[in-house]
């Protein structure tokens, strides 16, 4: 790839002339922040740049970017950016989504975006609730969740989409949460460089339907005990003063334990790049609950090939094995007969 | 030696009926070929059940192939066949009822078992109980003969008896005094890896075509003269393939890349199949993991400045009906092919209806308009995809093309177009602002419209300047952002429908076949059935009806001159395979009180219906 020269720009640049009407309060606009305040550095043109979102409050989502973008319908953005990303692959696709847009009404469309890898960086706002719809309990809502439509508490277990992206054979699968901007950008810019589709779920605060969702995890207060960041190449151990680790059992799974010098060893040194995503997978599924030890940061980053690059190439394939396209050819490629 | 009679005749219609596994539908191909060849007129009708292998020998798993060929110019497949090639009793049993009188049935013999007369649900065998007195049937060991045929050839016994249809090809381009070459050169080239099955293939065909030569027990020959084309070069077309080519040469016509987005659905999963393998043309096609991800794609890739393309049959057009309305909304180009099959819910997959009309005009919530066109016969689907595309691509606007599946896979001969008769389709992306901000700079606003058509500017990412944003809550004119204004939301929703409404402002004028010129009833039909009513006039005029044809194309808008031309006619009958919805249309558009013929048998409309139906309208007159 040749290296353009890209005009300097700052977040006043990528921001659209339209008022922000999220919930004052509401986690959106941190991650907003986040992202414009990152997009000037990653060398990449405005013009360049789609936002695709489905329905929910973080759809919201392009008509604040000043970018090309498409506000379009409830779980479909995966598959509408999927077409737009494998025509343009010299744009830059993000797709913004939520818990109910990405898991439950469009879950079909984000696992397969997720296996076939076409260039996309997805970005899913969970915050656990229906926020758009006032506050009914969504796909990652924890079990007993009450709500308007479930006053006695909800029956289903929630889903953790990290697991689930994995479980697609997903190339790039990151959390990160609305309470870091400096961790949210530093996710952002490696999901935006990974070539192939990048799952991010961002821990976001629905300060109206679902205040402190997950404040047991990244208040000021909890993160020391409960956050647990992932980082390449180094032993996966939080506390205050390191003191807790995630070492394998017998099973394969993971689990938390205290360290001290008999275990100190058999801590799990983190590797985002393993071909087998079952470690990345025991990582997801660390907490029993959801005031528990939570793993941040990158889970997989693997190189797998680019679903519109393939398409690339065997259209070159067919051109190499056919000759240029002919269209007078093609009408008679069934057999033709001339008529004096 | 056998001295046989030959007759010329104008037209003949032949039927190949067996098992699913029995290679009909092939055979009936390579029959079609030879015949286009030779420069007979030629119309098919393929027949088979949905199921791959249906049990064998039911009435449940007959495929059958039906052909006309003619020294004229025809448009169906005929009603009734002259000639019945029945491989098994179920075969004979599924169509005798179509014939005629006199008409003439060749029976593999072998296959007359008691186990399979059983199974086809005879209670005798139909060849000796006298019920098939008054026809002409002929009985030949056509499994015998062909394993006999092959044997010391190294063929597997299972492979020989299984070419017994070619020993039935054999038999019938004898009987119709055609060469073998074609379907020689056609073995020789398909069976290139399988030199043991080509044998058995060419061994059988010589063998029936043998037999014919010097059986005694087998007298007839016809002989169908070519039928007079103009000049130029000619191909065998099927819907489904004049389709894709369409397709692709609107993408060529228009210089933008073509992008299907599909999901596997019979019938129209031939059209991703077409188009799956010209990837040379730029064509990127998308298996979508649903109908509704396959839409979604396809308006991914219009935003992007391909044009965007879905096909499907029927039920998956309830899938697309919310993406298409999204697409309505953003006014993007988006084409969306339903080639329609017998509903509701799964109904009869490999049968034709045209029960769809409604859905395509109607089927979305709020107001929420689209061009629809129909496609008249095979090879006018070539021509319906790139007039599909002109208006989608000139009007900003998603269009629903209708086929349906009797053209998806019927054949016929179709005069190769040269590439500079095709028309230009511009379009006209959007280059730079074409508005001010309050403060006078320049700006781009992605609701301005055209003055005459009142299409928005499509502007692919990638320019500087015109960055914007589009999506499905209701726009502000102009400037195209959110708007919950009710003044503003009449105003869009009035735009959309007299931008779609416009889109008549492009037609041809209608052409009403009425060579009489003093015919008081007029025959309405719309895509599909072009075939079978033209027949169908054509037989009421040979009874000295006077009729008028007219058939419809453009489904929305309906076309400007249309009512005029009802309004001349004392009688107006819209048949349809359906249960009257394009007579309601009419109706309603035009307060005039047509007639509707309604047929939701899987079958197209015969000849004589429609005569008989005409005949009737013309003594009901008022």
């Amino acid at each position: 790839m040749t290296t353009q020269f890209v005009s300097v720009t700052t977040r006043k640049d990528w921001s659209s002339d339209q008022e922000v009407r999220w919930c004052p309060g509401c986690g959106d606009y941190s991650i907003l922040a986040a992202l414009q305040l990152l997009l000037p550095e990653l060398n990449i043109r405005r013009e360049e740049t789609v936002f695709v979102s489905g329905i929910g409050c973080a759809a919201r989502f392009p008509y604040y970017m000043n970018t090309y973008g498409m506000h379009t319908i409830h779980g479909r953005a995966p598959a509408i950016a999927t077409g737009l990303a494998v025509t343009r692959p010299d744009l830059n696709v993000f797709v913004v989504s939520g818990d109910g847009d990405a898991l439950s009404i469009g879950g079909n469309h984000l696992i397969h975006a997720l296996r076939r890898n076409a260039n996309l960086t997805i970005l899913l706002f969970n915050n656990r609730i229906y926020g758009l719809t006032k506050g009914q309990y969504s796909p990652t809502s924890e079990r007993g969740k009450t709500t308007k439509s479930t006053p006695q508490g909800s029956l289903e277990r929630p889903l953790d989409p990290i697991s689930l992206a994995l479980g697609a054979g997903a190339t790039f699968v990151a959390r990160t949460h609305d309470m870091d901007r400096s961790h949210m950008q530093a996710v952002f810019r490696r999901a935006h460089e990974h070539h192939g589709t990048s799952l991010v779920e961002i821990y976001q605060n629905c300060n109206v339907f679902n205040d402190g969702a997950f404040s047991d995890i990244n208040s000021k207060e909890s993160r020391a005990a409960n956050l647990i960041n992932l980082r390449h190449g180094e032993p996966i151990r939080f506390g205050a003063n390191d003191e807790f680790g995630v070492v394998g059992d017998d099973t394969g799974a993971l689990a938390i334990t205290t360290l001290g010098p008999e275990n100190e060893s058999r801590v799990v040194v983190h590797d985002e790049h393993l071909a087998n995503p079952a470690r990345a997978f025991a990582l997801a599924r660390l907490m029993v609950s959801d005031h528990e030890p939570t793993p941040m940061g990158v889970f997989r980053d693997v190189d797998e090939p680019e679903y519109g690059d393939q398409i690339s190439l065997q259209a070159a394939a067919s051109r190499e094995a056919r000759g240029e396209a002919d269209l007078s050819k093609l009408l008679r490629s069934r057999g033709s007969w001339h008529v004096d | 030696m056998v001295v046989h009679e030959q007759s010329a005749l104008e037209n003949v219609v032949l039927r190949f009926a067996g098992d699913s596994g029995d290679g009909m539908q092939l055979t009936g191909e390579r029959f079609t070929s030879t015949s286009a060849l030779f420069g007979n007129d030629l119309a098919t009708l393929p027949d088979f059940p949905a199921e791959i292998r249906a049990p064998a020998g039911t009435l449940g798993g007959v495929s059958s192939f039906q052909i006309q060929i003619a020294s004229y110019d025809i448009t169906t497949a005929g009603d009734s066949p002259h000639v019945l090639v029945a491989m098994n009793p179920a075969g004979l049993r599924a169509n005798v009822h179509l014939l005629l009188p006199g008409a003439m049935i060749i029976v593999n013999g072998d296959s007359f078992d008691e186990r399979s007369i059983a199974k086809a649900g005879y209670r005798t065998n139909p060849l000796e109980d006298g019920s098939l007195d008054s026809f002409n049937v002929t009985s030949v060991p056509m499994t015998t003969l062909t394993t006999e045929a092959c044997r010391d050839a190294g063929v597997k016994p299972r492979d020989a008896e299984r070419s017994k249809n070619f020993f039935a090809l054999g038999l019938i381009l004898w009987t119709f005094s055609r060469s073998l070459e074609a379907t020689l050169e056609w073995i020789e080239r398909h069976f290139a890896n399988r030199p043991t099955v080509a044998e058995a293939n060419r061994r059988a065909l010589h063998a029936g075509y043998h037999f014919g030569e010097t059986s005694e027990m087998y007298a007839p020959r016809f002989d169908v003269a070519p039928a007079p084309y103009p000049s130029g070069d000619y191909t065998n077309i099927t819907g489904s393939a004049a389709l894709s080519w369409g397709f692709i040469a609107a993408a060529h016509r228009s210089g933008l890349p073509l992008f299907l987005g599909s999901y596997p659905i019979t019938p129209a999963s031939d059209i991703l199949h077409e188009l799956s393998g010209r990837k040379e043309f730029g064509v990127i096609t998308f298996q979508a993991e649903d109908e509704i991800a396959a839409v979604g794609a396809a308006i991914g890739a219009a935003y992007g400045g391909s044009i965007g393309l879905t096909t499907t049959s029927s039920p998956g057009l309830d899938l697309k009906s919310e993406a298409i309305g999204l697409a309505v909304s953003l006014e993007l180009p988006l084409i969306i092919v339903d080639v329609q099959r017998a509903g509701p819910s799964t109904g009869m997959p490999t049968k034709v209806e045209q029960a769809d009309l409604s859905h395509a005009l109607y089927g979305r919530h709020g107001e929420a308009p689209l061009p629809v066109l129909a496609a008249l016969t095979p090879s006018d689907c070539f021509s319906a995809a790139i007039e599909a595309v002109r208006i989608a691509v000139t009007y900003r606007t998603p269009v629903v093309l209708l086929s349906d599946a009797a053209l998806a896979n019927a054949t016929e001969p179709w005069r190769i177009p040269e590439l500079d008769e095709l028309p230009v389709i511009d379009a006209h992306f959007a280059n730079g602002p074409n508005a001010r901000t309050d403060d006078g700079a320049p700006a781009f606003h992605p609701f301005v419209r055209d003055a005459s058509t009142l299409a928005r500017p499509w502007a692919p990412p990638g320019v500087a300047g015109l960055e914007h944003r589009v999506g499905g809550l209701e726009k502000a004119d102009e400037l195209g952002h959110v708007s919950y204004d009710g003044a503003n939301h009449e105003r869009m929703t009035e735009l959309r429908a007299a931008k779609v409404a416009g889109v008549a402002s492009s037609y041809p004028a209608l052409v009403v076949d009425d060579p009489q010129g003093d015919a008081t009833v007029l025959v309405v039909g719309w895509g599909g059935t072009y075939g079978s009513l033209a027949a169908g006039v054509a037989l009421a005029r040979q009874r000295g009806a006077h009729v008028a044809h007219l058939q419809l194309r453009y489904l929305n808008p309906l076309p400007r001159d249309l009512g005029a031309i009802l309004a001349t006619y004392e009688r107006v009958l819209v048949p349809e395979l359906n249960l009257g919805q394009l007579a309601r249309l009419l109706r309603a558009e035009y307060l005039i009180d047509v007639a509707s013929l309604h047929k939701m048998r899987g079958a197209p409309f015969t000849s004589t219906e429609i005569a008989d139906a005409i005949d009737a309208a013309i003594r009901e007159k008022p």
